[in-house]
């Protein structure tokens, strides 16, 4: 019984790096692929530290892996939030169906020349001033 | 006997694992900004890792599992390196930075 669910976890963990790899390939932009990338490997590389401690049922490798999972799922939003600002302050691209840039309103460009940025035009709801 | 089931499934993770290293490299390829290429980068590491775990399963190795925490460890570092790199060098080859949500300062803005 052990030994299926130890399977179980693996191979959805699996599917979950697959998953995140796909969505890497197949999304449109760099922040969205940003966010499939971080948060469906995390959890895959989660549930495959779970399957480990559930192989070896020994204390000293359960803690690792808790603390392993509990360091990815630390490292992954801080990894996540740095690369995309570094992203956005450089001006990458974003997707053509982006319909709110909502960092826009708090961003200040250090060129006046914001025309030739490639950025799509934000909705009515990116234009409205902070309160 | 259960060593045949666990066997067959760490088996058949390693092969998705691979899968997902293949298709994240084309990424790393194709990617037409440097941004996708540091992404591409970041999950190739955290698939490194789980490759590691996978592969202590499959092999009985504990020691597979303190390689994958300090593989961890470095490729977070080496992240977080290449995000600030990058910014760092928009910002200094002039005028492709923005500044996003700081205070802002009276005296600047006069």
């Amino acid at each position: 019984m052990m030994e299926w669910a130890i399977g179980i976890l693996m191979i959805s963990g699996g599917l979950f790096s697959l998953v995140a790899s796909v969505g890497m390939l197949r999304l449109p932009d760099t922040i969205i692929r940003m966010h499939a990338a971080t948060k469906a490997g995390a959890f895959g590389g989660g549930l495959m530290f779970l399957a480990l401690a559930g192989f070896y049922m020994d204390l000293s490798i359960t803690l690792r892996a808790v603390a392993a999972i509990f360091f990815l799922l630390l490292t992954a939003p801080v990894g996540a939030h740095l690369i995309g600002r570094a992203a956005y302050c450089t001006k990458v691209q974003l997707s053509e169906r982006t319909r709110i840039d909502e960092l826009a309103m708090v961003c200040e460009w250090c060129d006046t020349q914001s025309v030739s940025h490639p950025r799509p035009e934000t909705g009515d709801a990116g234009q409205q001033p902070l309160p | 006997m259960e060593n045949t089931i666990i066997t067959t499934c760490a088996e058949i993770t390693l092969i998705l694992l691979t899968l997902s290293v293949i298709f994240t490299f084309v990424r790393l390829v194709l990617g037409p900004d440097p941004a996708d290429r540091i992404v591409a980068l970041d999950l190739v590491s955290v698939l490194m890792v789980s490759y590691l775990a996978a592969l202590s399963i499959y092999t009985g190795e504990k020691t597979f599992l303190d390689v994958a925490i300090s593989y961890a460890l470095i490729a977070f570092l080496g992240t977080v390196a290449l995000a600030r790199f990058r910014e760092r060098l928009a910002r200094r080859s002039a005028d492709m930075t923005c500044r996003l949500a700081e205070p802002s300062n009276p005296e600047e803005n006069q």
